[in-house]
């Protein structure tokens, strides 16, 4: 089986507090995995480890290892600014930059070192069209990206993220602040890139890891109690507090 | 008396010393002005303005000159701190460690409470002497004067632009860091822009202090009435001119002075606005989205 | 620049260059303390502290000079503190958001950002001449009042702002009226940061010295009462260093100077830390 990324025994800490304990979890390539589980239970903290997102808290330390493509991201030698490229990241909020629609897209190709004019309007225009957002703004690329609705927003974050070819993206409750027909979206737009990408999407929203996933693992108190294919989980699941949780009597 | 009164009374109290400060600047203004309309009439708008000398016993009142003064010692102030500000501010809210921070915070909060007679002490006794020996001829000259100034308003532009910068949303840093930029990149092309509202509060506000400051650029500055040709050249400014010869001056002198004053309650009037008007634009970028 | 360096060294060249200016300023604050101190320190000692200048100020010591800024700054203060109090109490709990607030809020900002000169102007026209003051230490106390007063103002209602607003819902739904609970609950809770205020104003009010020049007189004796004419320690450094009397005195009483900021910023800084500190443990 191809996994793009393998975590074992990973534990991470914040000052004295233990927020994952023992985590292990493979995942597997192009396919949508969803992470589920109450508030607090380590979701976020687990898919911002994968991109070392974490690195900027000051208290941070962790021990186990996490391995994208059978390299282990922690190694000393690994460039975290490389390993963020390959690992794109999609935030809760919407968190355009206060630039133009066009330059929110293009810059992380900016950053990467394009300038050729034309490679940026190619770039900038097939990134938008696989985040399905490129009629809805052609007319407007350098108009604030502030003044788009928060769907729109959502989507011009995910195509900022493809346009610097990541090979994993995570998702963290990307349409927690969305209404519903920009959810709808948004899931539409995950179906669509899964042939392309690994995506590992938080989610709290059940029905939502029904629609989009084909795997999905279960976290609670810092730990992965069951992971396995979504149907699964979802019709028979083997320990009794997914069920608790699946069927809406806690969290 | 009753409670209601009682309360009443109170508030009304509070109310005036609420007022106080308008109360303040209304007078500072009224009697400013009082006595300063005298000269401009007397000596006419355009020539106190505009006129190249400054002569009270010629009956000679143009402050140009030292208009020119002022703003050339704080502009070259500015070329100097705001880079170092800038820069400064950004690596306390970005880059330096906890205990960098630690240090740096106390010591521009002693930098702004230094006495600026002490600021001109230090400059008189250690960099006039050195300007002297560097660049020839008195070592009194506006180069002085403007290092000097650097030091003194250099706190106030860090720590405002320090606010600026740690208010930009951790969510634009967070983004920017996630699509595989560096540190730097991200600081030059998203933080900083964010910031800049903000930044410019600053260096409007060091400004003010600069154009201000009257003791510590008498000092050093060799106070000769000129325009300079060279940042070597000896200069007077607007308030030097008054704290150095308010103690003998009678007469349309006296009024001259605080026709000076008027001067320079005018450029901080400005300088005020200015300041609003950024202090608008950031509430604006916040909500609505522009950079 | 993308070309020429790649992201990677142009970010370590970037964090040098950081690192340097921050460690310039602290350099220049080493330099600028450090001179001072080393050359005024051997000159400080309780002769110094406590006696007269002989021949105004080529010899003898600064007590004068000391009693003149305790005074000044006595009588700054005491102006000063009921009226930045009183207005941040009326500005955070009795005033809306009207037009005349919005007046009083640019007031203090304009006051804040006056040149100290001009309240030098203002105190000659004003309480010298017009009230009849004369050159005096209340002439100068009044006119450092005025400079003190919108520190203390912003200080304060800033921590009155921020003292949670359910202590005074508390205590009104007590049956305590309004200003029984400004008085009683929101203004205690709010010290720490008046006092931090306070201590800002007196600090700009040791540390002026142009706004005094033409208010306070230049009198080597000690003012006893607050119609005498008197002469604080910034002044006394200036005349001492411009008119140079005495460069021994003159780095003697810049260090005294010194000393004494350095102190309220340590004071100001211990406050501020206990109560974070304290808000943090609640």
């Amino acid at each position: 089986m191809d996994y793009r990324i393998e975590v074992e025994d990973l534990n991470v800490y914040f000052d004295e507090l233990h927020i994952l304990k023992d985590v292990s979890l493979k995942i597997r390539k192009n396919m949508v995995t969803a992470l589920i589980g109450p508030s607090g239970c380590g979701k976020s903290t687990f898919i911002r480890t994968l991109n070392r997102m974490n690195d900027l808290i000051d208290t941070f330390r962790m021990d186990g290892t996490v391995l994208l493509d059978r390299e282990n991201i922690y190694d000393p030698k690994v460039d975290v600014v490389e390993l963020r490229k390959r690992v794109g990241m999609v935030f809760q909020k919407p968190n355009p930059f206060p630039k133009s629609v066009f330059d929110n897209v293009a810059y992380g190709l900016k950053v990467h070192g394009e300038t050729d004019k034309d490679v940026l309007n190619e770039k900038v225009e097939e990134s938008l069209k696989a985040a399905a957002l490129w009629d809805e703004v052609k007319e407007k690329l350098d108009k604030s990206a502030m003044g788009l609705s928060g769907g729109q927003q959502q989507r011009l974050c995910i195509a900022r993220t493809i346009a610097v070819e990541p090979e994993v993206i995570l998702m963290d409750e990307p349409c927690s602040a969305l209404d519903p027909i920009s959810t709808t979206k948004i899931e539409d737009l995950i179906h669509r890139l899964k042939k392309d990408y690994t995506i590992i999407i938080v989610t709290h929203n059940m029905q939502q890891a029904t629609r989009v996933s084909k795997h999905t693992a279960f976290f609670l108190h810092g730990e992965i109690i069951e992971s396995g294919p979504t149907d699964r989980i979802f019709i028979e699941p083997c320990d009794k507090r997914t069920e608790d949780y699946i069927t809406g009597r806690f969290g | 008396m009753s409670r209601e009164t009682d309360e009443f009374l109170i508030e009304k109290g509070l109310f005036l010393t609420a007022i106080s400060s308008v109360i303040v600047i209304a007078l500072i203004i009224i009697f400013i002005f009082w006595e300063g309309y005298p000269a401009i009439v007397n000596v006419g708008f355009f020539n106190f303005i505009f006129g190249m000398d400054w002569s009270p016993s010629n009956g000679l009142y143009g402050v140009f000159p030292m208009i020119i003064g002022s703003l050339a010692i704080t502009g070259l102030s500015l070329l100097m701190a705001v880079p170092l500000g800038v820069f400064c501010a950004i690596f306390m809210a970005e880059i330096a460690p906890g205990k960098m921070r630690k240090i740096l915070r106390p010591t521009l909060q002693t930098l702004s409470g230094i006495p600026s007679v002490v600021y001109g002490f230090f400059g008189l006794i250690i960099l006039v002497p050195f300007m002297r020996v560097q660049f020839g001829g008195t070592g009194f000259s506006m180069l002085t004067a403007s290092l000097i100034l650097t030091v003194m308003i250099l706190p106030i532009i860090v720590s405002v632009s320090e606010d600026a910068i740690k208010s930009v949303p951790s969510e634009y840093k967070e983004a920017s860091l996630a699509l595989g930029a560096t540190h730097w990149q991200t600081i030059k092309n998203v933080i900083f822009p964010a910031a800049i509202p903000g930044v410019i509060t600053s260096i409007i506000l060091g400004m003010g202090r600069a154009i201000g400051e009257t003791l510590a650029i008498i000092m050093v500055a060799g106070n000769v009435v000129q325009i300079p040709t060279s940042i070597l050249d000896p200069v007077r400014a607007l308030t030097s001119n008054i704290a150095i010869e308010m103690g003998y001056a009678t007469g349309t002198h006296y009024n001259a002075l605080f026709a000076t004053g008027i001067v320079l309650i005018f450029m901080i009037l400005i300088l005020l606005v200015i300041a609003n008007y950024f202090h608008y634009k950031k509430k604006v970028t916040v909500g609505g989205g522009y950079l | 620049m993308y070309r020429i360096l790649s992201p990677k060294i142009s970010q370590k060249i970037m964090k040098s260059i950081f690192w340097v200016s921050g460690l310039i300023t602290i350099f220049i604050l080493l330099i600028i303390i450090g001179y001072i101190l080393l050359k005024g320190l051997p000159v400080i000692n309780l002769e110094f502290i406590f006696a007269e200048p002989i021949d105004s100020g080529r010899a003898g010591g600064i007590f004068p000079m000391i009693i003149s800024t305790a005074y000044v700054t006595l009588i700054a203060l005491l102006v000063a503190t009921p009226l930045g109090v009183g207005a941040a109490v009326y500005l955070a709990e009795y005033a809306g958001e009207g037009r005349l607030v919005a007046a009083i809020r640019f007031g203090a900002e304009t006051l804040s950002s006056i040149p100290s000169i001009i309240f030098g102007l203002f105190g000659l026209a004003f309480f010298v001449i017009y009230l009849d003051m004369g050159w005096s230490v209340l002439s100068g106390g009044l006119t450092l009042a005025l400079m003190a007063l919108p520190t203390i103002l912003a200080a304060s209602e800033v921590s009155i702002e921020s003292v949670n607003k359910s202590y005074s819902e508390g205590s009104l739904a007590l049956g305590a009226t309004k200003w029984q609970t400004v008085y009683q609950v929101v203004v205690p809770a709010a010290m720490p940061g008046i006092t931090t205020g306070v201590i800002l104003g007196m600090g700009r009010a040791i540390a002026e010295a142009a706004a005094i020049l033409y208010t306070v007189g230049a009198a080597l004796a000690i003012p006893i009462s607050f119609m005498d004419p008197a002469r604080p320690l910034p002044l006394h450094l200036y005349i001492l260093a411009t008119e140079g009397i005495s460069l021994d005195n003159a780095y003697g009483t810049a260090a005294v100077l010194v000393i004494i900021i350095l102190v309220i910023t340590v004071v100001t800084n211990t406050l501020v830390d206990r109560y974070t500190k304290k808000m943090m443990g609640r």
